[in-house]
Order: C-alpha cells, then structure tokens, then sequence
C-alpha cells in the first residue's frame, strides 16, 4: 500500500483566525490523510522547520492578516534553501486575486479562497499528489 | 400564567394537529444554523411555566429581560458605531473624521495585528502586517495622531484590544490629558476579554494568571480614576465567528464574565464597584429569532447570577448592556453585494434584541477591509433601520411570542448546563488548558461547515444560485505598503529624540511592580507619558509573565 499523504496545516503571521485551519485539517484527517496542525503564530521558520522533520508531502498555509505576499514568498525561498522545494504548497484566507496570481507564480501551487469546499481541496491534494507519483 | 387544564387540552390538539401536519408533509423538524431542531409551531403549551412578572418584567427593572433601561430606543437610539482603521493613525485619523461627518456617532478602533500582539512595528514579526487589518499603533505619539482633532470629551471610542489593553488604555489618558480632558471625564470601552483570546480569538500573549491581574489592576484603577469607562467588553462575538452555536456563544460569554466577577472579588474589590462598568459584545447571526431569544436570555440569566449569586445591591450591577457587531462569517465573497442583504437582516435582530451600540458588516468584508462607498452603505443600514422601519417605536416587541419566548427559556437551560459542564472541570481556566471550549467551537464549525457542503444548508451564491465565472467587480481598499516603512522611521526617531533614560527607568518600575503586587496601570501611564513604545512595556511584562503556549485541539 502507498504510504498516507502527510500534510502540514500551518498558520504563519500574527492573525489568531483558525476557523478555516482546523475545518481544513478535519477534512484531510476525515479523508484519510495524516494530519499535522502547527497552531497559531508561526513563523516561516518555524512552519518549514515542522514541514521537513514531519516529513509531509503538503503544506497548507492559512492566512487572513494581509501579510501573505510578506510570509508566502519567504516560506517558499526557505523550503527552496533546505531543499525541500518538492512539497505541494497550497494556500487559503483572504487572499485578492491579483495577489493570487503573484504568488502562483512565485510557486504555490493553488490558493482557496472564501467559500471552498473542503472536498474541492482534499480532491485537488489528492489528485496532484497522485500525479506525482 | 396559565390555567393548568387548558394548557392541557392546548397540548393535546397541537399533538393532534402535528398528525395532520405530518400526513402532508414530513419535515416536522428542521435545525437551524445553530443545529437547533425547531417545530413549525409553537403554542402556549410549550411555555406552560411562563410567568410575567418573574420571567420578564419591564424594562429596565429587574430581571431586565426586556431591556436594561427604561425607555429604551425610544429615550436613546443604540450608538452607531463603525468598527474602522488601517494603516498609519493618520489614514485613521481620516476615516474617523469621514465617518463622524456622516452621522456615526461613536468611534470603535482597530488595529492591526502587530499592535493587538504587542509588538512594534520595525519589530522582524511584524514584517508584512503593519497597517494591514487596522491602524499601528507603536506609542502616544501615533495615538495624538489617531485622535487629532476628535474631542474625547465629546465622543466615546471604543478600543478593540486585549492583551495590551491597559497600554492603550493609558495612551488614550494622556492624549485626554494633552487635550485638558480629566479621565474622569472620558467614555469608552476596552475589549480587555482576555478569556475568549485563549478560546476563540486567539490573540494572547501572557498566560492566563498574570493576563487576569492585569484585568483586575485595570478594573481597581477604572473605579477609581476612568469612573465613565467600560473596562471589559466581555465578548461573545469571536466565539460565534470562531464557529460556534448561538447557546455556545451565549454560554461561553457568561461563563468568561463570570469568571471576571470571581477574579475581581478574589482580588478583594468590591463587586458594585466594578460590576456597572462590565459591558459586553455578541454576535448578530442569521436566525433573526434565535438572535433575539439569545439577547433576551443574556440579560436575564446575567440579571439573577450577579444578584443571586454575587450579591450585587447596585442595579446597575445587573444590567447587560452590549454592543453587537452583524456576523463577519455569514458573508460571502460570492455575489458579494448580496451582504448588504445579510447584514441588514442581523441589525434588524440586534436592535429588536436591545443593543445600546451596533456595528454593521461591509459588504465588501470578506476581500479586504471595506472602502469608504461600502462603509457608507453599512452605516446606511443603520440609519433606515433606526429613522424609517419603526423598529425603535415598541420595547421589546416579541415579548409574548410562544416561539420567542420557549427559544429564550431553552437558551437559558442550555447556557446552564454548560455552566455546571464548566463547572465540573474546574472553571474557565482550566477547561481553557483542556481545550474545551476549542474542541466545542471547532466541532461546531466543522458540523456546519460539512451541513454546507452536503447542501442540507443553503448559502446563496455559494452553494446554490451560483453565478458560473462569477467576476467580481467591486472596488477593493488597497492599503499602501509604505505603511511599515513610515512606521518603522517614526520609531526610529521617537527612540532618537525622547529622552531615553526616563524611558528605561520607567520601563524598569514596570517590571518590578510587574514582579511584585502593586498595580501596573499608574506604571504603564509613567512609561506611556515617556513615550515608551507598546512593544517595550510588552516585551518587560513579557519577562516577568512568560508566553502562553496553546494546546492544540480541532
């Protein structure tokens, strides 16, 4: 049997609203997945750090503080330098839309935006992580 | 109220009748967002104990069910109140004076991320946050800014902040001061609710002990020198927004303000002397009945603990007088101007309900903070629902209804048995450390989330009378990146110019009185009129107190 898919649901910035995070995660978990949540107010550092030593295959940022186009980019560059640039990383929050694009281009793979369904996520995990391997 | 044999006889025909209802249709039972099962009629059967003069009584007279003063709207409209900032406090600065010029009267601050976790704004963690979801606020200096020609004799602001409460709070006292206004003169509120940090807003920054001295420092020296200031506004509005139940949210909040009342008499304060200025904040969902039954029970069950079980003699020691703020959560990002819709529906609720202040939702909310055309049409709302629908005319107006009033006793049961659940475990602190009201938000929000999805639930726009490639076309407030840079100079000239060895010593007091057990408010006045900077005064008490580590729960 394939191994579980791994996913790390982390919250970077300042912002304490993890209404969105943990639905998230009990939907991966409900869907079979193994689930790590890193709690509130990480750092970067602190979610690639969790990222590699949990060994996940995703990694899902939630942010609703505005800070995104600050703290994306930065996880990204940081996952590049630990070589750890494989992971599929996804987003969700309150994200405008050409914010959306910038940072699809810089890298994350897809951002969910208000009014996702929790099975649009999990079917989207899934299938690009089927495609992977 | 009721004579026993007919409300017999009224029991059984609605028996009956619910048999002629099922015969042509099988949806007796049907929940609500709350996951309430609601029949289709309710009748005097389902509240055959109902007792006016013990269950209602009038308004402002005890148990207050049906408002906490006398003459309600009619005497006094609720303050409209725009809860708004972004950016520097001169972006604020001018927003406030755009709202005051149309019609808003009062002023409710925000801030922005940095500020409301006590940290500066050239600090490395506030790097992409400043000015983003409120206004910065890194010392007195921003605040004379904020407050720039806004009289705080004449207004009354309300701060939405927690755990740097006292901060702002002294920051607030001395722009008064530098405008000849006494602090006994000045009217407002601090959110200053830290309990419902740790259980669903999730902006702490001590633990809980030290976080509940500083609560019970705040409410002794209010007493003695705020008199007109409401020192917390214990809030259920976060718990809702954080997913949870209408009972939940009613439950929670009581429970929190209980545990402040318990803390402060422990602390040796008398309980009418701060018991009057405790106010609180709820939600306004989308069940317009249940909405109302919730503010109804709110008054009553606070009305009966503080007399009953904490012997308040003042009558203004049992009033629950509240702001609400129209559900953030119900919004959509689909059809977005269809918001307007929802939030005039959840004002409506609010008003029946008897709030003393509203703040209603923008439609654009749920993409970014609200542009001045949306914030206008927010405030809009308001003014029809006060000058043109007739709804300040009567008191109280569902009192009497069977439906409105069995919802307003089962909210109460229910609030009840989640007050011996607490109870049980030890009270509001420990049953935080359990994550148990986390583990009971988060199962709600999953529960309704999933109710959506399966479409047992309708969410116009989103699930159902979907717009296919839907393009959003409202114009979005951007707010200027420059605003951290801007920050950051000003603080490197505030720590260049002010005079830096009264600035350490008054830190210094800081921590030592934080160490020991006088009361910080006088010491974060002397660091404030220093021009101490809010990450200072944090990152002292932050060594004495320690950091609050969340257990994880979902």
């Amino acid at each position: 049997m394939d191994r579980k898919i791994r996913v790390l649901v982390a919250k970077p910035g300042l912002d304490g609203h993890d209404r969105g995070a943990k639905v998230v995660a009990s939907a991966f978990r409900d869907a079979g997945m193994e689930v790590v949540y890193t709690g509130l107010h990480q750092t970067p550092e602190m979610i690639v750090e969790a990222a590699i030593q949990e060994d996940v295959d995703v990694v899902g940022l939630s942010i609703l503080s505005g800070a995104h186009m600050a703290l994306f980019p930065k996880i990204l560059n940081l996952l590049k330098q630990e070589g750890a640039e494989d992971k599929l990383v996804i987003g969700g929050g309150i994200i405008p839309e050409d914010d959306m694009a910038e940072l699809k281009k810089q890298g994350i793979t897809e951002i969910f935006g208000p009014g996702t369904t929790t099975e649009t996520i999990v079917e989207f995990v899934k299938k690009a992580m089927a495609s992977r391997r | 109220m009721f004579d026993k044999d007919k409300i017999e006889e009224i029991r059984k025909k609605k028996e009956a009748w619910k048999q002629d209802f099922l015969e042509s249709c099988s949806n007796y039972e049907v929940t609500n967002p709350s996951g309430r099962n609601l029949e289709p009629l309710y009748v005097p059967s389902d509240i055959d104990a109902f007792d006016y003069e013990r269950d209602l009584g009038y308004p402002g007279e005890y148990p207050f069910t049906r408002g906490v003063y006398t003459t309600m709207h009619r005497g006094r409209l609720w303050t409209m109140r725009q809860f708004s900032g972004y950016g520097t406090a001169r972006d604020s600065n001018r927003r406030y004076h755009f709202l005051l010029d149309r019609g808003q009267t009062g002023l409710s601050v925000a801030f922005d991320m940095p500020t409301i976790m006590g940290y500066d704004s050239d600090h490395p963690r506030s790097h992409g946050e400043v000015g983003m979801c409120g206004v910065a606020i890194d010392s007195l200096h921003d605040m004379e800014i904020l407050f720039d020609k806004i009289p705080l004799d004449k207004v009354s602001t309300s701060m939405t902040i927690n755990a740097p409460a006292a901060m702002l709070l002294a920051f607030y006292i001395c722009v008064g001061e530098e405008q000849g206004v006494a602090s006994e003169k000045l009217r407002g509120t601090i959110q200053n609710d830290i309990l419902k940090e740790y259980i669903a807003q999730k902006s702490w920054i001590y633990p809980p002990e030290p976080s509940m001295r500083i609560i019970t420092d705040i409410l002794a020296f209010c007493a003695d020198h705020v008199p007109k200031w409401n020192t917390i506004s214990i809030s259920g509005y976060h718990i809702r927004e954080a997913g949870s139940t209408a009972a939940q949210e009613l439950a929670f909040t009581l429970a929190d303000g209980f545990a402040y009342v318990e803390a402060a008499i422990e602390a040796g304060l008398d309980v009418d002397a701060f018991a009057p200025r405790l106010s609180f904040f709820f939600n306004s969902h989308l069940d317009f009945f249940e909405e109302i039954a919730k503010y109804r029970a709110a008054r009553r069950i606070w009305a009966r603990a503080m007399k009953e079980k904490y012997g308040a003699k003042k009558k203004e020691s049992l009033l629950v007088r509240f702001h609400t703020q129209t559900a953030g959560c119900t919004l959509t990002a689909q059809q977005p101007e269809n918001n307007v819709v929802r939030t005039a529906y959840e004002a409506m609720a609010a008003a029946i309900g008897g709030t003393q202040s509203l703040h209603t939702n923008s439609l654009d909310e749920t993409l970014a903070l609200p542009s001045e055309k949306a914030v206008q049409i927010a405030l809009r709302t308001q003014q029809i629902l006060a000058h043109e629908t007739g709804v300040t005319n009567t008191i109280d107006p569902l009192a009497g209804s069977y439906y409105v009033e069995h919802l307003t006793n089962k909210l109460e049961e229910e609030a009840e048995a989640y007050f011996e659940k607490i109870e049980d475990l030890g009270g509001v602190v420990k049953a935080i450390d359990m994550g148990f009201f986390q583990k009971e938000i988060s199962d709600a929000a999953y529960h309704y989330q999933r109710e959506i999805e399966k479409k047992t639930k309708i969410v116009v726009g989103v699930n159902d009378y979907v717009i296919p490639d839907e393009e959003i076309t409202i114009d979005i407030l951007k707010i200027d990146p420059t605003v951290e840079e801007e920050q950051s100079k000003a603080l490197k000239k505030l720590r260049a110019e002010r005079d830096n060895a009264a600035a350490d010593a008054a830190l210094q007091k800081l921590a030592e009185a934080a160490a020991g057990t006088e009361n910080l408010m006088p010491r974060i006045l002397e660091c404030s009129r220093a021009y101490c900077t809010l990450g200072e005064m944090i990152g002292s008490l932050k060594e004495v107190f320690g950091m609050y580590k969340e257990p994880i729960v979902y």
